[in-house]
């Protein structure tokens, strides 16, 4: 989906750049407990670098960040394994979300606190991140009516040829 | 009528405490009926509670986690509309 | 005169961006106009909260040793930050669902102006 008029500078520089952010946002999730940070704000950032590369590479060639298809399930997961660990205290006889009930060997309740609000927000950052990039997909998406007739109906692949589509999507 | 309105809450501003007076009631550990305060309850507890320095993280996920599981399923609620609204003539084409 | 202004400036700014947002809510005809004032009214109460959390010679709510927590008066008040902070994210998503709106209503009807619009239904 690379166009003619997409400058090799903006491939190169995006590429480049699109890796620091989400490292940068993966150290805002993990850090968050010594720093101001945590899963919304790494979130955002991880979802900051997959839409930079779909902006600049189209959406064809940036789908092993995270697949168009994949981003809604991505989501549900984050959200399953916040709710999840409320539902492990539960079953240990603890209040929902009350992670000091669960009885790790060796390790003191504080301690297993600090556990319990990085999974967290390992979710939290797994579901903000994908429901970004689903949104941005979704508006992205060409509607039918834009598409050029006569290719296969059932195709999952893009038969929009590059000239007629939104300028957004390039 | 809306320069009225703006006159009307700049005037209920001058009512607030002032700005960053820690005299304020929310920043006081007991508020004017004798209960404790949530905002000093977590400066004062977080870190014991759950070893861990940030005070809003401890707050965001731990005292206050239901009401952030709301927001996340909030949140995923809004990428399911999205998806909703914007595919669904896709589907209903093929 | 002087101490009035320094204790409550950032509360008057703050209304007069919530009046501005209130502006483009009603007055404007566009909707996508009116999604912008909406954006601009959320964030003015977002700072509301954040400047009404805010104290003098208060750090941010990151334990340092150099700072005891028995004494409140060293940190800011970390409660209106975390509500904030979701609210954000919230406000993030609210916005992404009314594009999406637009964007459903401007491939039915071809316009995002009001007037025009209701024209339109009417006329189908």
């Amino acid at each position: 989906m690379t166009h003619k008029s997409v400058s090799i500078i903006i491939l190169v520089a995006s590429r480049a750049l699109a890796r620091v952010i989400q490292l940068f946002g993966i150290y805002v999730i993990i850090h968050g407990h010594y720093s101001p940070g945590g899963g919304f704000q790494g979130g955002a950032l991880l979802a900051a670098g997959v839409i930079l590369m779909r902006m600049a590479y189209g959406r064809e060639a940036s789908q092993s960040e995270v697949s168009t298809g994949a981003a809604i399930p991505l989501a549900s997961i984050g959200a399953l394994l916040f709710a999840g660990t409320g539902l492990i205290t539960l079953a240990f006889g603890g209040h929902y979300m009350d992670y000091g009930a669960v009885p790790v060997p060796g390790i003191e309740e504080p301690i297993v606190r600090y556990y319990g609000i990085l999974l967290v927000e390992f979710g939290i950052g797994l579901a903000v991140m994908t429901v970004l990039v689903a949104i941005f997909d979704d508006m992205l998406s060409v509607p039918p009516e834009e598409r050029v007739e006569g290719g296969a109906p059932d195709e999952s692949s893009d038969p929009v040829p590059v000239e007629r589509r939104n300028p957004m999507t390039r | 009528m809306l320069v009225v309105f703006a006159g009307l809450m700049i005037y209920a501003t001058l009512h607030l405490p002032e700005r960053g007076n820690p005299e304020a009631p929310m920043h006081q550990e007991l508020n004017l009926v004798g209960k404790p305060v949530a905002g000093a309850y977590f400066i004062q507890n977080a870190y014991r509670d759950a070893a861990t320095p940030n005070m809003v993280t401890v707050v965001l996920a731990d005292y206050r986690s239901v009401d952030t599981l709301g927001e996340v399923i909030v949140v995923f609620t809004a990428g399911v509309a999205c998806f909703l609204i914007l595919r669904r003539r896709e589907t209903d084409d093929s | 005169m002087i101490e009035l202004l320094h204790d409550y400036y950032a509360y008057w700014a703050i209304m007069l961006l919530l009046v501005i947002g209130l502006y483009g809510m009603l007055i404007k005809k566009n909707l996508m106009k009116k999604v912008i004032g909406m954006v601009i009214f959320q964030n003015s109460i977002i700072l509301l909260f954040v400047a009404a959390a805010f104290k003098w010679d208060a750090t941010v709510p990151v334990l340092d040793a150099a700072h005891p927590t028995e004494n409140v008066a060293n940190y800011l008040n970390p409660l209106p930050h975390t509500l904030m902070l979701t609210a954000i994210v919230v406000g993030v998503a609210i916005v992404g669902v009314a594009f999406a709106l637009l964007i459903a209503i401007y491939r039915n009807f071809g316009t995002l102006e009001e007037p025009e619009l209701m024209e339109r239904m009417r006329g189908e």
